[in-house]
């Protein structure tokens, strides 16, 4: 399993410090993250029992989670899970019923003013000016924050540049979410809260946005991402929170949840010549060996293939016609997440 | 973490204001509602009264003696600020709040009253262009004479303006969409230029028609501003019942504005 936590070096987090805040443009290479450990890390969001209720509907029951510096959060959950109201929450959009918040340290609630400065929100909803370019659009926001990015350097790294002219309602999907983007860096922020960030695009704009964070990220901004495509948490996230009915149901790497609550991997194969089941339900890393006529599935958990092949190697057979099929995220969301419309015992997994 | 949160400056920069109203007032020229209803309109129903050779002759027993032309002036500012107040601007604002803008505006140090600041800033300036417009254009060629009791008359210009902008900030701040607002906008719009005077000039209407007329904003501010065209400084009670509209809607509306 990866260890894939962001951390950077402690000279850099007293940079940060002693700048007040401002975005120091440190390269992150995927070498230093992972040489980095665990334990040296720490939070810049911190979440503890938050409740939100709207009337008698309770949205977020129980959500604890933190994110590190540094790192691609994502929150993974099913339409009305509470994922966006937490991250509103989080961003002090929404007042909590209860649960304490930390957000570099502020409340988001009491230092609005300080948290707006250094947090850069992508809404889920809504447009923009139509009547405005997408030069006009970014300059606006940047007079907002007291030390904005280079206007023209942002546009041009979200791939605006030829558009820079053209007014908002001309933009395709994807412009429209890269300016979204944009207007959520544009206050050099130390964190990006982006919300459903390619609901809507075709596979091509997707790919090209998941790219662009990547390179967010690698500049240092923490991102905590809600999102509700496993592809997306995959590829994007160091962690995820797979939040489900406003509680947080299992929190881990995406590799982790998948080997963790995935329901284990699964080999086929045709052997050479039959033999004793015994073999294989000896192993450890093996739960179940069943018999499809001529051949044998057998599902388990860790280095299950391997094991398996060794252990008919030592019996003389041979695995032939070997298909193997690994626990996704996908599998691990859907056996964690209670579907509204019906019991959880009749979800089936691959 | 420890932020170095006192060090940090609190309020979004003063530039990010003017770069709002100057946005603004681009958005307004792109997308001319109050520029065609709140300007265009009455200067040409300006010129289409004042072509109209009837209307320069004095009203008999008018005392000093006016032209029904110059009755019209005052109600025409009437009729821009109710295309200003009661429709461009309320629209501009319901549809920005319900496409997410001011939500939008919220997530950034700038608070979302900050647009609606920049909102009224530029409409206000469309109507002190309107409102010169026709001034100008009444004295200038249609033998209208300029306003004799000149700080009267911006008095009560200005207070008809806080009235109508109250009661137009107001149905922004109920209206919960851009519909709601175009006609709750509009069943204010028309009484009120009705009383104005725009179909029946105040002086041609009845004992109690008049009287109601004296307490909505528009009939006080064409009443008050008739009367320093004429040349007395306007009378206490219209004043005082457009500062009252603007009083009590100006508060509603503080009180219950939402958001989003």
């Amino acid at each position: 399993m990866a260890l894939l936590t962001g951390v950077h070096e402690l000279d850099v987090d007293k940079d940060w410090q002693l700048k007040g805040g401002v975005m120091a443009p440190v390269i992150h290479t995927h070498e230093s993250r992972e040489v980095a450990s665990r334990s040296l890390a720490h939070p810049v969001i911190e979440v503890s029992g938050l409740r939100k209720s709207y009337g008698s509907t309770a949205a977020v029951k129980d959500v604890s989670l933190e994110v590190e510096d540094g790192e691609i959060f994502g929150i993974l959950g099913p339409n009305g899970a509470g994922k966006t109201t937490t991250v509103e929450c989080i961003s002090g959009l929404r007042t909590p019923d209860g649960g304490t918040i930390s957000v570099l340290g502020l409340d988001p609630q009491r230092d609005r003013d300080a948290l707006r400065e250094r947090v850069g929100v992508q809404l889920q909803e809504g447009t923009l000016r139509p009547q405005l370019t997408v030069a006009e659009t970014v300059n606006l926001f940047a007079s907002f924050y007291p030390r904005p990015a280079d206007t023209g350097e942002l546009i041009e790294m979200l791939g605006l540049g030829p558009k820079r002219n053209a007014y908002y309602r001309r933009l395709s999907g994807g412009q429209k979410q890269r300016l979204s983007i944009a207007l959520a860096l544009v206050g050099n922020p130390q964190i990006a809260i982006l919300d459903e960030l390619t609901t809507g695009l075709d596979p091509q704009a997707r790919r090209e946005t998941w790219r662009l964070i990547e390179a967010v990220r690698d500049r240092g901004v923490t991102i905590l991402l809600v999102t509700h495509f496993m592809d997306e948490a995959e590829r994007l996230c160091n962690r995820v929170a797979v939040i489900d009915s406003g509680r947080v149901v299992a929190l881990d790497t995406p590799v982790g949840l998948a080997e963790r609550e995935g329901g284990g991997n699964h080999m086929r194969f045709r052997p050479s010549k039959p033999f004793d089941d015994r073999v294989l339900a000896g192993l450890a890393e093996v739960d179940r060996v069943e018999h499809e006529g001529p051949r044998v599935a057998v599902s388990g958990t860790g280095e299950l293939f391997n094991a398996v092949i060794r252990a008919l190697n030592a019996v003389g057979v041979e695995a032939l016609e070997v298909q193997l099929e690994s626990a996704t995220l996908e599998d691990a969301f859907l056996r964690l997440v209670q579907p509204s419309w019906k019991g959880r015992e009749e979800v089936t997994t691959s | 973490m420890s932020a170095p949160a006192a060090t940090l400056s609190r309020r979004p920069p003063h530039r990010a204001l003017k770069k709002l109203i100057v946005t603004e007032a681009k958005c307004a020229w792109r997308a001319p509602v109050g520029l065609a209803l709140g300007v265009l309109v009455p200067v040409i129903i300006l010129v289409i009264l004042g072509s109209a050779d009837g209307l320069r002759k004095t009203i008999p027993g008018s005392n000093p003696p006016v032209t029904y032309m110059t009755t019209y002036v005052p109600v025409l500012i009437g009729l821009v600020l109710v295309m200003i107040a009661l429709v461009s601007l309320p629209i501009v604002l319901v549809n920005q709040r319900e496409h997410a803008f001011l939500r939008r505006l919220s997530t950034t140090p700038v608070a979302p009253r900050w647009l609606l600041a920049a909102q009224v800033v530029v409409n206000f300036a469309l109507a002190v262009v309107a409102m010169i417009l026709i001034i100008a254009g009444a004295t200038l060629f249609y033998h209208v004479s300029a306003p004799a009791q000149l700080g009267g008359f911006v008095l009560s210009a200005l207070l008809a303006t806080a009235a109508l902008f109250a009661i137009g900030l107001f149905v922004a701040a109920v209206a919960a969409n851009g519909v709601v607002a175009a006609v709750l906008g509009t069943l204010f719009l028309y009484p009120m230029i009705f009383f104005a005077g725009l179909w029946v000039p105040r002086q041609s209407m009845s004992v109690t028609m008049r009287h109601i007329s004296d307490y909505t904003p528009l009939g006080a501010g064409v009443h008050a501003m008739l009367s320093s065209m004429q040349g007395s400084f306007p009378p206490v009670q219209p004043l005082l019942v457009m500062a009252a509209w603007a009083v009590v809607f100006g508060l509603a509306a503080v009180k219950l504005f939402r958001w989003e």
